[in-house]
């Protein structure tokens, strides 16, 4: 699945990487502890979260996840988006919830 | 960062603020990109040199980073003065931490930073005195 479909179906606002959004994913995991996400992530290209920080972004790069949403209307710091600009990877901000982020996701085949 | 003759590269790990963990990791891993090296290779050393770089930052109030790039293999140092491990092989065990609540609230301290270290390299050395701190040698195969 494009980036722009997981926007589109989360309603979410691209807040940095507009440019990558033919990205494609090909699954996604929901999760606020960046430790199991460093821990158990295999190729999910998207991270849903609803923890606000920078080790967010640094965690994605290191997993080479190309894409952070944010979930129920979190928003990233300037210095985080300014971050994330720098090694390329896109932040969406929705104002779902992480389980409907997630159910939305699933229905529409990603990760399936 | 600093770069010498060998192809070896310092980072000083700053103990006192959160925000910056893991910038050592990040310049490594586009360095890593930059001089050609495998993306798999590439993963499993900025996994595992960010997990070392956020326990230093959590555990033991900063330390220094080295990375010596050789023909065959690739290792990653951490070096750090905080409290030391007193008992590493448990330390080692998946789930431990005594990582204290406001480390968990910033999404860390599941007690799998040790493991994974030992899993994404292909080997891994703790030297840990108590009182005087830890040293952690990576070491990757290249090719
Ligand atoms: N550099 C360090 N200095 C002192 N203690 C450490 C260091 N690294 C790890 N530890 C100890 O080992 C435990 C396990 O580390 P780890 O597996 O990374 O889990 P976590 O960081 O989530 O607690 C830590 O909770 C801590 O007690
Ligand atoms: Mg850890």
């Amino acid at each position: 699945m494009e980036l722009s479909q997981v926007a589109e179906i989360l309603e979410a606002k691209v807040l940095t990487g507009s440019e990558h959004l033919d990205r494609v994913a090909h699954a996604a995991c929901g999760s606020d502890m960046m430790s199991d996400v460093l821990a158990f992530v295999k190729d999910q290209g998207i991270l849903l979260t609803g923890l606000v920080n920078s080790q967010v972004i640094r965690t994605t790069l290191m997993m080479d996840m190309g894409c952070v949403v944010f979930v129920r209307g979190k928003t990233p710091s300037e210095e985080m988006i300014a971050l994330a600009e720098n090694i390329g990877t896109v932040i969406m901000s929705t104002q779902l919830t992480m389980y409907e982020s997630c159910g939305r996701l699933y229905l529409a085949g990603l990760g399936r | 960062m600093e770069q010498n003759e060998k192809l070896s590269f310092h980072f000083d790990v700053d103990g006192n603020d959160f925000t910056s963990a893991g910038e050592a990791s990040v310049k490594v891993k586009k360095l890593m990109r930059q001089l050609g090296f495998s993306p798999e290779l590439t993963r499993r050393v900025s996994i595992a040199m960010y997990e070392g770089e956020i326990n230093m930052v959590i555990h033991a109030n900063g330390g220094v980073a080295d990375v010596y790039v050789d023909e065959d293999c690739l290792r990653v140092v951490l070096a750090d003065e905080g409290p030391g491990i007193a008992d590493i092989e448990t330390a080692m065990q998946e789930g431990f931490s005594t990582a204290p609540d406001n480390i968990r609230a910033l999404g860390f301290g599941a007690g799998m930073g040790l493991p994974n270290m030992k899993n994404y390299s292909d080997e891994m050395k703790i030297d840990s005195i108590v009182g005087q701190g830890t040293t952690i040698e990576l070491k990757f195969k290249v090719n």
